[in-house]
Order: structure tokens, then C-alpha cells, then sequence
């Protein structure tokens, strides 16, 4: 039953993961990752991370996604017409990224063998992370809200437009040649 | 029971999803959407290795993770937007100013 779960939303995942790599406009690909987080939220059930689960779907699938989403619709996103690629990345790229697949699943299938796990430990419950959080990482806990306000002035400062200096009516024009363009214009 | 191999072989191959979104994509949006599959696939690995080892230290790494990913999210589509508005194309092969 469990196994069943699993690799019914396994499959979801990975078929997520592929559609997002062959959709060409980027609010498909956006969407498609929103099906892999949803299916990685059961997963995180399957091994008994509640919290973690439900952080997912609210954090990321609610929060992050609304974000990426937005800035698709803000920068009014299409399809970006594909010009001709360099001919080492189509001739090396294939072989070279199942390389790296295929030295990936034989290093964690290799080393960690068949060993079950076992579902619902009841020692990694919601009680037990707020627990960790609030004892043995509250200093990271609290950086981490530090971060968070340099990472909210920084979009803030980062997004926001150029500013221009904007004249004021009835001022007199001299004050308007600090622009070094236009006094050279006038002389 | 699930083998922990399934779980990590789950995790590989989203993360190798991600990487070739990363180096396939031609749109900026479509690349930072792969650095965030992969940051998913990697906390599959670290929630699937904090049940195999009875800790509550995996859930707790995703949870910084996926902080950080917030606050990354946030900084990465503000310096797009910038970006996007200077130069005028989403496309990553045609910002190459540091080359010409």
C-alpha cells in the first residue's frame, strides 16, 4: 500500500519534472512545478514529516509559486523564440547529464542497499520539530527572520524603478541644468 | 516499507530534471524555476535520510531550506525584473555584455 503511494506519486513527480522541462512558455513550467511540490507533499506524509508536508504546500506551493507567478504575468512572459545553440552543448550535453543520473542513483542505490523504512516514526512528529526549533536552533531560527528583512528590502530596492529627479513647477530652468546633457546642449 | 533507495533514487532524478532545465532553458524565469526543483529534490533526500536515522535533524534542514529559498525567491525575481527591464528579453544566451 505504501509502495503503492509511493510510486503513484513518484510518477507524478518525475512526469511534473518532465513537463517542465519540454514546456516552452514559462507559466506551463511554473505550474508543472507546483504538481511536483504537491506530489513531494505526499511523499513527506509517506515518511511521516507532517510539518513538513504542510510547510510545502503553504510556503511553497502557496507562497513561492504566487510569487513566480506574478512576476511571469508582471513581465508579461512568452515563449522565448530558441536560437541556435552551441554545438558542444547539443553534441555533450545528453551524455553528460545521464552521466551524472546514472552515477547518482548507482552511488545512493550502491551504498545504502535495500533498507526499509519503516512508516510514522512517532519521534519526528510536529511536537518534536517545533521542539528542535525553538530550543536547539533558535539562534538559526532568529537569523533566519534577520535574512528575511534583508532579503524584503533588497527585492524592494532591487524591483523598484530608477528613480528621476522630477522638476518643480514654477522653478526656474537653471535648476534644471545639473543635467550635465542639457547644459551642454544649451552652450 | 519503502526502501530508502526508491526515495533517494526519486530525489536524483529530479535534481538531474533540474540541472537540465538549468543548462536547456533558454528563458531566465524557466532556469530559476529548475534551482528551485532541484532545492525540492534535495530536501526529499534530507527528510528521506531524517526517517531512515530516527532525527528530527531532516525535517529541520528542509525547514532552513526552505527559508532560504523564500528569501532567494524574493531577491532572484527583484534582480530579473531589473533585469528584464533593462535589457527587454528574458532570453539568457542573448546577456552576455561581460563577453562582448
Amino acid at each position: 500500500m505504501q509502495l503503492a503511494l509511493f510510486l503513484v506519486f513518484a510518477l507524478v513527480a518525475v512526469a511534473g519534472g518532465v513537463n517542465l522541462l519540454l514546456q516552452r512558455h514559462p507559466i506551463y513550467s511554473a505550474l508543472s512545478l507546483v504538481t511536483v511540490m504537491g506530489a513531494l507533499a505526499v511523499e513527506y506524509l509517506l515518511l511521516g514529516a507532517e510539518f513538513i508536508a504542510f510547510i510545502q504546500i503553504i510556503v511553497y506551493a502557496g507562497a513561492i509559486m504566487v510569487l513566480f507567478v506574478f512576476v511571469i504575468m508582471v513581465l508579461n512572459a512568452g515563449e522565448v523564440a530558441a536560437p541556435p545553440k552551441s554545438r558542444v552543448a547539443a553534441f555533450l550535453g545528453l551524455p553528460l547529464l545521464t552521466a551524472l543520473a546514472l552515477l547518482l542513483l548507482t552511488q545512493f542505490t550502491g551504498s545504502i542497499g535495500g533498507a526499509g523504512l519503516a512508516l510514522g516514526d512517532p519521534r519526528v512528529g510536529p511536537a518534536e520539530v517545533g521542539d528542535a526549533l525553538f530550543h536547539r536552533y533558535l539562534l538559526p531560527f532568529e537569523v533566519t527572520s534577520v535574512l528575511f528583512l534583508v532579503g524584503i528590502l533588497g527585492a524592494v530596492v532591487l524591483a523598484a524603478r530608477p528613480h528621476r529627479p522630477r522638476p518643480a513647477a514654477g522653478q526656474a530652468p537653471e535648476a534644471l541644468a545639473e543635467n550635465p546633457a542639457a547644459a551642454a546642449a544649451r552652450r | 516499507m519503502v526502501p530508502l533507495a526508491y526515495y533517494l533514487a526519486l530525489s536524483a532524478a529530479l535534481f538531474c530534471l533540474g540541472v537540465a532545465g538549468f543548462l536547456f532553458k533558454q528563458d531566465i524565469i524557466t532556469v530559476f524555476i529548475s534551482i528551485e526543483l532541484m532545492l525540492n529534490a534535495v530536501n526529499l533526500a534530507f527528510v528521506a535520510f531524517g526517517h531512515a536515522l530516527r532525527q528530527t535533524d531532516g525535517n529541520l534542514f528542509v525547514f532552513f531550506v526552505m527559508v532560504v529559498a523564500a528569501a532567494e525567491a524574493a531577491v532572484g525575481l527583484a534582480i530579473i525584473i531589473a533585469v528584464v527591464r533593462n535589457r527587454g528579453t528574458l532570453d539568457v544566451d542573448s546577456m552576455q555584455q561581460l563577453k562582448d
